[in-house]
């Protein structure tokens, strides 16, 4: 496509035409537009349900100034990066606004793909936004992107088997043992396949125990007595009884189907998008359906979480950038996060949206998700953080072969090699 | 074309008729324009991978750009995560090739002295195939899934076979085996066309049995037909990447060369030491090559005719 744009003369043209003619049905064509005079705005984003309908208000608020094409990307993370890397690597300028994940800030920054947020529009971003979410689109001091949407994780459990959330991992070990001896469900779902939900399973551990991975510059890998107190907690919940069969293969979707079913688990440590899906697969249960902060390995640091969630950043290569400016700002808006968190589920990175009357029967855990958005943990942000996370998601699988003090020797060094881009990746 | 006309020695040294040379330049000027492109699209492509793999070179961190010489070798060979790749990929390779051969051989048999309804029974061997490799992987994914699938049911109810790493490089392998099988038998059906008919009725007259016709008779006179249908194998499977690639991604140390290359060079974005690993990949590759033609003596197919 991008050479398309080049091709001088009216042959190219005409070609152009007809191909337009031929997919004039699609709206995710996007090159056709920018041929009719009009400036397109090429939005990628991942999967998320009615995105396409804010991308629709966003269109009338630009009132025919330029038009937003909604692209979307494929529904794994990896994916979604691979595609985007890949075109970014080679300078194309079809790509406008980019949904980044929060841990690709750094990474795109560095190599320097994305345009630094200055003056007004930047103004615009900080004005409301919550420090932690705000936090992820900085790379050494600039923006470099504005917040979507963010996300953390809960601890969800039967309130029908579960009269107290536990407060400490340990409590919380021990209450699944407990009604397991009982004969009933008391599983502890967790991510443990290897990938990046298992690098999340760790990370909150590490900062919940008061631990560091990586130091705060992020150049050296520490690895300290925290991390090793979490690989001590990941061992101790994988060879537990509480522990699923399929724990080392389980991702954030497994675990929600586990816990629907209503037959095993009490326990499962997931983002907020299962509490809107429990109540459409199984509303008997959605009943008993409970939601608490995380539990820490030290149990006065409960609710201690990193963040996940979406950043929006403007392409270097991008050929309207002030346009791609806007839209982006008009995409995350406080108005179009309201509506997102409420038809799609994305907890919002601005404050004043969660205390909107309107947010309380659709995001009833808000106050919940917006203390734990308030005292966030860090995740480790370097440029190197996709070699840094498949190195930790493959040391520590299976979770259940975890031996704490080797395992974090290992992570050490291999994570130095890593972060001076040295190394193999496995 | 020039060679087999110099390797013949009766006709090597005889002095070529003006026509013939003319004939000959018009040849070459004819091919000359095939020989550039395939030199341009294979040629430069291995010349600038050996050249990234001596430098460092990560897409995310351009400024750091710089000539390293041997160094990413020295990086990738001292790698355990790559010696590891390397066991699967060559534990892969044998099992499954030596797996391919004896039901490859199988089926050509049947194939071959099959009296009714030939060419259905051909086809429908054929059919695993024809199959596009990811979407036979995905199959074979779900089929073994804990949750969906029905093998997992039927063999190992409530575990996870494709979390484990001896199950899940079985199912690699049994995906593998089940995908070219019948690729495998096709080559060897052609080994067994070559076998004469009545060479095997006179060593049955000399009381040869079953058993002693195929090892004596059919094995020799086919050797040719099953070393090449090993190297084509042996080659190809040594490359395995995409039934990996969809059912485990490489997770529980099943990831083969192939899938370490591309985790280095596409999504760790290092340039450098994935080309290493190409070229690493490439070097082995031509070894097996190598080692089957000259130390089995495998013929290309084409000169089998002439040099028999």
């Amino acid at each position: 496509m991008g050479r398309a744009h080049r091709v001088p003369g009216r042959r190219g043209r005409r070609l152009r035409a007809a191909l337009c003619a031929a997919v004039i049905a699609s709206p995710l064509v996007a090159a056709c537009g920018s041929e009719s005079g009009g400036i397109t705005v090429n939005v990628y984003y991942s999967t998320e349900e009615n995105f396409d309908q804010v991308v629709a208000k966003c269109n009338d608020a630009a009132a025919g100034r330029y038009k937003i094409a909604l692209n979307v990307l494929p529904r794994g993370a990896d994916d979604q990066r691979e595609q985007m890397v890949r075109r970014l690597a080679a300078g194309d300028s079809d790509m406008d606004v980019l949904g980044l994940d929060v841990t690709w800030v750094a990474e795109f920054a560095e190599a320097g793909w994305i345009a630094e947020w200055t003056g007004q529009d930047k103004a615009d971003v900080e004005n409301g936004t919550l420090a932690g979410p705000l936090a992820t689109a900085r790379w050494k001091d600039k923006l470099y992107a504005a917040p979507k949407n963010t996300n953390v994780q809960l601890l969800w459990y039967r309130g029908d088997l579960v009269p107290t959330p536990p407060q400490s991992w340990s409590e919380m070990l021990d209450a699944a043992k407990q009604l397991k001896s009982q004969g009933k469900p008391g599983n502890i779902l967790m991510t443990g396949a290897q990938y990046e939900g298992l690098v999340v399973q760790f990370a909150n551990l590490t900062a919940g125990a008061g631990g560091k991975i990586l130091s705060d510059d992020s150049t050296k890998a520490v690895v300290d007595d925290g991390a090793v107190k979490a690989l001590h907690a990941l061992h101790d919940l994988a060879t537990s009884p509480a522990a699923s069969a399929s724990l080392s293969n389980a991702k954030e979707d497994n675990i929600r189907q586990e816990f629907e079913t209503g037959k095993s688990a009490a326990f499962e440590i997931n983002w907020p998008f299962v509490y809107a899906s429990m109540a459409k697969s199984n509303p008997d249960l959605a009943k008993v359906f409970k939601w608490a902060p995380l539990p820490a390995i030290d149990g006065s640091k409960t609710g201690t979480a990193i963040l996940g969630g979406f950043d929006l950043a403007i392409s270097t290569y991008s050929r309207h950038k002030p346009e791609a400016f806007e839209a982006a700002t008009c995409l995350r808006s406080a108005e179009n996060q309201k509506f997102s968190a409420i038809n799609s589920g994305v907890p919002p990175t601005i404050e004043s949206v969660y205390h909107d009357p309107e947010m309380a029967e659709p995001y009833p855990m808000r106050d919940t998700i917006l203390a734990e958005l308030k005292n966030p943990a860090t995740r480790p942000v370097t440029p190197a953080y996709q070699n840094v996370s498949t190195l930790i998601s493959t040391i520590l699988s299976p979770p259940s072969d975890i031996d704490p003090v080797k395992t974090a020797d290992r992570l050490r060094s291999e994570l130095q090699d890593a972060l001076d881009s040295k190394g193999v990746l496995p | 074309m020039s060679e087999s006309t110099v390797e013949s020695p009766a006709r090597g040294k005889r002095v070529l008729s003006e026509g013939k040379k003319a004939e000959r330049r018009l040849g070459l000027w004819l091919c000359a324009p095939a020989a550039i492109v395939m030199i341009a699209v294979t040629g430069y492509p291995v010349i600038y991978s050996i050249w990234l793999s001596l430098q460092r070179y990560d897409l995310r961190f351009p400024g750091q750009r710089e000539f390293v010489g041997l160094t990413n070798y020295i990086t990738v060979l001292s790698n355990s995560y790559w010696w590891t790749a390397f066991g699967v990929t060559a534990l892969i390779t044998v099992i499954s090739v030596a797996v391919e051969l004896v039901l490859g051989m199988a089926l050509a048999l049947v194939m071959h002295r099959t009296l009714v309804a030939r060419g259905l029974i051909r086809t429908v061997a054929l059919i695993p195939y024809g199959i596009v490799t990811v979407v036979a992987a995905y199959s074979w994914r779900y089929a073994w899934d804990d949750n969906t699938g029905y093998l997992a049911q039927l063999f190992a109810p409530g575990e996870a076979p494709l979390t484990h790493r001896a199950s899940a490089l079985s199912i690699i392998i049994l995906a593998e085996v089940w995908k070219t099988v019948p690729f495998m038998a096709l080559l060897l059906m052609a080994g067994l066309a070559l076998v004469p008919e009545d060479l095997l009725k006179a060593a049955s007259m000399d009381g040869a049995s079953g058993w002693q016709r195929f090892t004596k008779v059919i094995l020799p006179v086919m050797k040719p037909a099953i070393l090449v249908a090993l190297l084509f194998r042996t080659l190809d499977a040594f490359r395995i990447f995409d039934n990996i690639f969809v059912l485990t991604s490489g997770a529980q140390e099943t990831g083969s060369v192939s899938m370490q290359t591309y985790n280095n060079l596409i999504r760790g974005l290092n340039l450098g030491v994935g080309s290493t690993m190409s070229v690493l990949i490439f070097i082995a590759v031509a070894i097996i090559a190598f080692v089957f033609v000259k130390v089995f003596g495998a013929a290309a197919p084409g000169n089998d005719g002439g040099k028999r």
